[in-house]
């Protein structure tokens, strides 16, 4: 599957942890293999893989807030020593991943899918079953978010 | 000059109305070492989104994808099998069916079904009187049941 990169990196942005991405990447997977004969109905099969991966992804998100696990990345507890964290923590670049963390989930999808992923309007309207104003709507809010957060930090954190 | 253009770019950029090309060049402009010091904010973000693109998928799934093809590679076989052996006892019994016309004259079949016919109607005339040996039977137990009786 020449995509399974960009299900594996959907996957990741939306529960964060790796272990989970991978897990949720590879019952992506297999689902889509099971289904192989059937897939040749599907024009972009890309598109639905990724709406796939979404679903499955906010279904995860959706079962451990009725756990009362709320997925939030102070809950795990990574192996990583503190200093590791202090480190990266110092790293301005890794400071756009946690401010992507706090964003609402379909911002953080709008955003993964343009500004990684380098999808066309079209395509995302398609995968997250939205109209492309609403998208570029996400996606402005989004970046701006972003652009906000970044330039406290970079104003905080350096002095 | 090359700043103002990037300036423009990023505010497009943060309104979402640059094209995938504008990004892709907004994307360049802060890969590299050099960034205007005003720019240099925005810098984490789009160095971050090139570094997020690298991530992979490692770990292996497919493995029940080769225990699938091995399966199919099975049924082939058997299938293959299967077909060579039909095609073996089928040559097998032509042959053989092919040798009573191969080792007699027509003439020698056509006698011996003559003498088989004159047999089996001479045998026929025979079982039709074996209808007397059951009345033969009938007498014989007439007289037997009679002797038992006698004494």
């Amino acid at each position: 599957m020449p995509f399974k990169d960009k299900l594996f990196r959907l996957a990741k942005r939306l529960l964060v942890s790796r272990e989970e991405a991978e897990d949720a990447t590879q019952e992506i997977l297999l689902k889509l293999w099971s289904k192989k004969k059937n897939m040749e109905g599907y024009t972009n099969v890309e598109a639905f893989a990724m709406t796939m991966t979404k679903n499955f992804c906010l279904d995860r998100l959706k079962s451990k807030q009725a756990g009362n696990l709320k997925l939030v990345h102070s809950n795990y507890t990574d192996n990583e020593s503190s200093l590791d964290k202090k480190l990266e923590a110092t790293d301005s670049v890794s400071w756009v991943q946690k401010i992507m963390e706090a964003l609402p989930e379909q911002q953080k999808m709008v955003l993964q899918l343009r500004d990684v992923e380098q999808y066309d309007y079209d395509e995302i309207s398609e995968m997250l079953d939205m109209k492309p104003t609403a998208v570029r709507v996400a996606l402005s809010r989004a970046r701006k978010t972003v652009r906000k957060q970044l330039i406290k930090k970079h104003n905080y954190g350096i002095g | 000059m090359e700043s103002d253009k990037i300036d423009q770019l990023l505010k497009k950029y943060f309104d979402a109305t640059t094209t995938a090309s504008e990004e892709a060049i907004l994307r360049e402009y802060f890969s590299q070492e050099k960034v205007a010091p005003h720019l240099e904010q925005y810098a984490p973000m789009f160095r971050y989104f090139s570094k997020e693109k690298e991530e992979q998928f490692t770990r292996q799934v497919f493995k029940s994808e080769s225990r699938t093809s091995r399966k199919l590679w099975y049924t082939w076989v058997s299938a293959a099998a299967i077909v060579l052996l039909l095609v073996g006892v089928y040559f097998n019994t032509t042959s053989t069916s092919n040798s009573l016309e191969d080792e007699y004259t027509a003439a020698e079949i056509a006698a011996a079904q003559e003498a088989l016919s004159l047999l089996s109607i001479n045998f026929n005339k025979g079982a039709e009187k074996i209808v007397y040996l059951e009345e033969f039977e009938k007498n014989t137990n007439r007289f037997l049941d009679n002797e038992h009786k006698t004494p």
